[in-house]
Formats: structure tokens, sequence, C-alpha cells
């Protein structure tokens, strides 16, 4: 079974009299172990679509399978369980809580997983050693670079062990060099078994994916396979 | 939802990362619940002064007075009409199983002549019983005796400001001479100091003088009835109300009274007086009190507030928890014990706050603190109860958001 499944899928804002639609039909299936770049201009409608498979919003109509569970129907609440147990997000500006170390960054998911502290202590560290920063463990965000501020929220995405990434423009507010080092990194994790879906609207950025959708007024207008650059040889 | 430990974890680390905001939050309450403290206890301290004056007056006393005076002109005070006989007096004395002593009290003001000086003061003839019964050692010198009162010796013991007055400061007034009325006496022994009784009188501005004596100095003779009050001490605390339905079925008995007729006589004891003047304390107390509950509630609208604000500032927060997994109630949960927490922090440093400005206050201006356990737990728990109520708008509102616009919020 496909990891993502998404049937017909719309989303129509509503403001006042007017109808707006961000999606209609959308019919899209993610494999497990994808590494997923979406395209479009802005107003394409791939936000509402990251949110929708971010389960932060509900679609308006269709259907949306994640791990095999119907997700589109259901309660604040349960979006929230699935959120903290099938999904991590990076997010273009890092999203960090202030002035809290890395390290406990790492761990918020994990507080609400309900993971005891010794435990939550452990696989946060184990985390931030996969992103290379196990030695700024202690570091507020203010102290990091942008390129390890996205490190740490990436920590932070996969220290639950979440079968799917999401990533919106995760390179958007860093500089070339560094963006090439973050998307080498999610292509390592991509390669260790997570599925990893992003958004962004520069090519060089979307050509590290296997696959590229291109959206158009909220409809899917290409959808294709691509090859991965070889990183080892870079 | 995570556990109770985990979210009080998170409101004390919110909490320590703006101190200075958290402080002046919770001075709102520190003052409220302080100013409650405040005043309760100098309600209670002052209460508790007035008891031990009344209880100055003696352990375990029913008074006994003569009967009010029906004529004419209306109805006298208590004592105004004599009828208590010295003969009802004895019988009091040797005929009621719940009376440890009895002593009469007669008063006349008098001046009184020493060598150096005149004062008026009050002449109370009594007999030594008085002495035990009031609980009033002397302080120097000894009590006239009962052989003093049976031979009509001219002796008297003096309380201190008589004394002061009398001979002023370095001189012993013990076997000094002082005239009453022309007659010489020789003073015995000084009293303690009593102090003020809950009239507010001075109860050492006073000369006891054997009752034979006074008889035969200040009366010019012996009455059938008792010209004052009699003090009765109870054999024990709780005997009390015994002794007091004793006397009064005794007195009726001796002075033939039918069973549809009123007494001729009134007794009373210390718990009726002390209930008496207590409850204008309290109403006091309880005025400013409110006052202080008020500046309470300031308090909690100063918590809402901040929590409000703090709301507003933490909504990308509160966006990331949620896009993590956080549950609304986890988000409900985290804001409300904050504000818990803060008032609860609140209420105790103001219970500090208000029992150490009290104490620091109370000596200079001569009031007295008693604070009470039970004030302490209800001023935390309404404090407590603040923060509930003060927080739970703040911590709704927060745990609504939609995470979508909370983590764009800028």
């Amino acid at each position: 079974m496909a990891l993502i499944e998404l049937r017909d899928l719309g989303k129509i804002y509503h403001s006042g009299e007017t109808e707006f639609a961000a999606l209609r039909d959308v019919n899209l299936q993610i494999e497990r172990g994808e590494f997923v770049a979406i395209t479009g201009s802005s107003g394409s409608g791939k936000s509402t679509l990251m949110n929708i498979l971010g389960c932060l919003d509900s679609p308006s109509k269709g259907s949306y399978l994640l791990a095999d569970r119907d997700v589109a129907k259901q309660s604040r609440i349960e979006l929230a369980r699935v959120r903290n147990e099938f999904i991590g997000f990076v997010f273009q500006n890092f999203n960090l809580l202030a002035r809290t170390s890395a390290a406990e960054n790492v761990e918020l998911p994990l507080i609400y997983a309900k993971v005891p502290p010794a435990e939550r202590h452990r696989r946060a560290k184990e985390a931030l050693e996969r992103v290379g920063l196990a030695h700024r463990a202690g570091h507020h965000p203010s102290q990091l670079s942008g390129g390890q501020q996205q490190r740490v929220a990436i920590a932070r995405a996969l220290v639950t062990s979440p079968p799917l990434i999401l990533a919106d423009e995760p390179t958007g507010n860093l500089d070339s060099a560094t963006s090439i080092e973050i998307m080498k990194l999610l292509t390592a994790l991509q390669k260790s078994g997570m599925t990893i879906v992003f958004v962004t609207h520069e090519p060089d950025i979307a050509a590290y994916a296997g696959r590229k959708l291109l959206l158009k007024d909220g409809v899917v207008v290409s959808d294709e396979r691509q090859k991965q650059p070889d990183l080892e040889t870079t | 939802m995570i556990s109770a430990g985990e979210t009080l974890r998170l409101a004390a680390r919110a909490l320590r990362r703006n101190k200075l905001r958290s402080f002046l939050t919770a001075l709102g309450i520190i003052i409220g619940v302080g100013a409650v403290i405040f005043m309760q206890s100098i309600g209670e301290g002052a209460k508790a002064r007035v008891r031990d004056q009344i209880e100055s007056a003696g352990t375990n006393i029913v008074m006994v007075f003569s009967g009010s005076s029906q004529g004419p002109g209306g109805r006298g005070g208590a004592g105004s009409q004599p009828s208590i006989t010295w003969e009802d007096l004895r019988a009091i004395q040797t005929e009621l199983s719940s009376v440890a002593a009895v002593a009469p009290q007669i008063n006349s003001s008098q001046p009184v002549i020493s060598e150096t000086n005149t004062w008026n003061t009050q002449i109370t003839g009594t007999t030594p019983d008085y002495f035990t019964i009031r609980n009033w050692p002397v302080s120097d010198g000894q009590m006239f005796t009962a052989s003093d009162q049976a031979s009509a010796a001219k002796n008297a013991v003096i309380g201190q400001t008589a004394a002061q007055n009398l001979f002023g400061p370095g001189v012993d007034p013990v076997g000094q001479i002082i005239r009453i009325r022309d007659a010489p006496f020789t003073i015995v022994g000084v009293l303690d100091t009593k102090g003020q009784n809950a009239m507010g009188q001075d109860q050492d501005d006073v000369v006891f003088i054997p009752m034979s004596a006074f008889q035969t100095r200040m009366q010019r003779g012996l009455g059938k009835f008792v010209p004052g009050r009699i003090f009765v001490s109870a054999v024990s605390p709780e005997a009390i109300p015994r002794a007091r339905q004793e006397i009064t079925t005794l007195l009726r008995e001796r002075h033939r009274i039918a069973a549809d007729q009123e007494d001729d006589f009134s007794t009373s004891t210390m718990a009726e007086m002390t209930s008496m003047l207590t409850s204008t304390q309290e109403t006091v107390t309880l005025l400013l009190s409110s006052i202080a509950l008020v500046s309470l509630v300031v308090g909690g609208i100063g918590v809402m507030n901040i929590m409000l604000v703090s709301v507003t500032e933490r909504t990308r927060e509160i966006g990331i928890r949620m896009a993590v997994g956080a549950q609304p109630a986890d988000i409900m949960a985290q804001f409300l014990i904050e504000a818990l927490v803060l008032a609860a922090i609140g209420g105790a440093l103001g219970v500090l706050f208000g029992w150490g400005f009290g104490h620091l206050l109370a000596p200079r201006f001569g009031w007295s603190m008693e604070t009470r356990g039970s004030i302490v737990i209800a001023a935390l728990a309404v404090s407590a109860g603040v923060g509930i109520v003060f927080g739970i708008y703040p911590a709704r509102k927060a745990s609504r958001l939609d995470p979508i616009d909370a983590l764009r919020y800028e």
C-alpha cells in the first residue's frame, strides 16, 4: 500500500460570498521511501496541499489515506495524534522555540508522545548526531547559524522516527552552499528509508528529488520521475 | 494528554524565562493575599487582646449583681436596687458545690492622702479571696489577711497606678501610711500590674482595704445588703454554667421568687462579655478583609492580562507545539497551570509578606498580630482559585488557535 493516497481531494476557501478552490480533484499516491518535490508558482495550491498532507488542515472533499488510515474527516484531537506519530515537519523559517536549547527543541515531539525523560534525552541526542550537531546540543537557536537551525529542525522532525517528513521550502531562508548541505542531509534520510515530501520553487533544489510534481491552479499538471543526483561523486 | 508533572515543568520553565514579568504579575496577588493576611491577623490580634483583657478580670468568674430598680421613673441599671444580702453571699460560698470562692467588691471613689500627694482613686472593700479569684498577686509586700478582715485592720493593698501617683518613683510604698477619710491605713502590699479592663479602665488605679474596714470607715455601719457586686469563681472553666445555674436557683429560693416572676438580681460570665465586645471587632475585620479581597481580585485581573499578552506573544510557539503533536488540551493545561503556578506562588509570598509586614508594623503601633492557620490556607486556596478563574479564558484562547495561522504568526 502507498503511504499517501489522495482521491479526488479538493479544498475550497470561502470568503464572504465568493468561493475559491485552492485544490481541485487531486489524485496522488506516494510510496514509502519516495523523495518528492512539489513545485508550482505562488497561488498554485502547493501550500494548501502541504497543510492537508501534514494534517494541519482538512480537505473540503475527497479522501486522504495516510498509512492506510483515513484522516480526511478526523477531529483536531485525532489529527494532533496523527501529526505526532506519523509526520515530522521542517519549515522554511525553522520554527524552533527561542531561548530553548537545541536538545530541548528536538525533544519537543517526544514530550507529546509521552516518552519518559531519560529516553527522550537519549533519542534527542541520537537525532542530533544524525544531523551532525551533537556538539551543539546545549546551544540556543540564536547561537546557531541558519543551516544549523534547520538541522536542529530536521532532527526534531525525525526524532519520533515518523514514516513521513514534510518540508515546506526547507532551503528558502538559506544561502546556496547551506541549501546543498540541507538537501544532502534530506537525501541521506531518504536513503535510510524515510519518505520525504518537500515544497520548493527553485528548480535546482527540486532536482534533488526522485519525483517532481507541478501544481497549477490547484491541479497537478505534471508528475515526473527523475534521476536523483549521485551525491557520492559530487 | 501529557501528564500533570510534565505540564508543570513546561509552565515553570516558561515563567522562569520571563522572571521580571512573572514577578510583577505575581506582585498583584502578593499584595492582595498579603493585605488579607495582614487585616485578618490584626483583627484576630485585636480580638485576642479584648479576650485577654476580659480574662484579666480573673479565671472562671461569674459575677452577681443586685437587681435593677423598678419604679415610676423607669428601670434602673443592674445593681441599682440592692437585693443581695450578706447572708446570700455566705450561702453561695457554703452551699454550692460548683463554687470555689466568693468575694464582694464594693467601690467608693475617694481622695487618698500620702505624705507627699493627694490622689483621687477608687477604694475597694473586699476579702482576701478576691485576689485569688481575680488571679492577682502582689509584686511587693503581702496581702491583707483573714485576720485583718476579722479585726477590721486598717491595712491596704495598693495598685501600681495609685502607688505611682501617691508616692512617685523611687519610693517603696510598703510600710507607708495613707489617709482615707481621715483614717490612717498602712500599706502592706503593692499589686502586680493588671492593665486596662475590657472597658478601657485602668485596673491598677485602686486601693484595696478589708471589707470590714470599708464598712466601718466608708459606709459607717453594716448594711443588710451588699452594696456592690459579687465575684464568684467556679471550680473549673467547665463548671461556669453550672455555677451560674446553681447561684440563680439558690438566690431565687432565698428571695422567694415565684416561678412566673423575674429574677431580682443578675449574673454574667466573661464568655458573654467576650462575645459582646469581639463582635464589633469582627465586623471591622470583615470589612477590611473584604477591601483586601478586592485587591486580590484586581491581582487576578493582572494575571489574566499577562496571560493574554503571553498567549499572543507565544502564538508561534503554540503553533509549533500543535504541529509536533500537542493536543488542544495540552496547550490549555500548559497555560492554565502557568496562571495557577503564578497565583499560587504569589499567594505563598503574599502570606509571608502580610505576616512579615504585620510583625514589622504591629509593635510600633501597639497592635497585636495573630495569624490563624485556617486563614493562611483559605488565602492560598483563594489565590489558586483566582489563578484558575482568570487563567481559564487565556488558556482556552490558546488551545483554540488554528495551527496553520499560529505557525504563520509574526
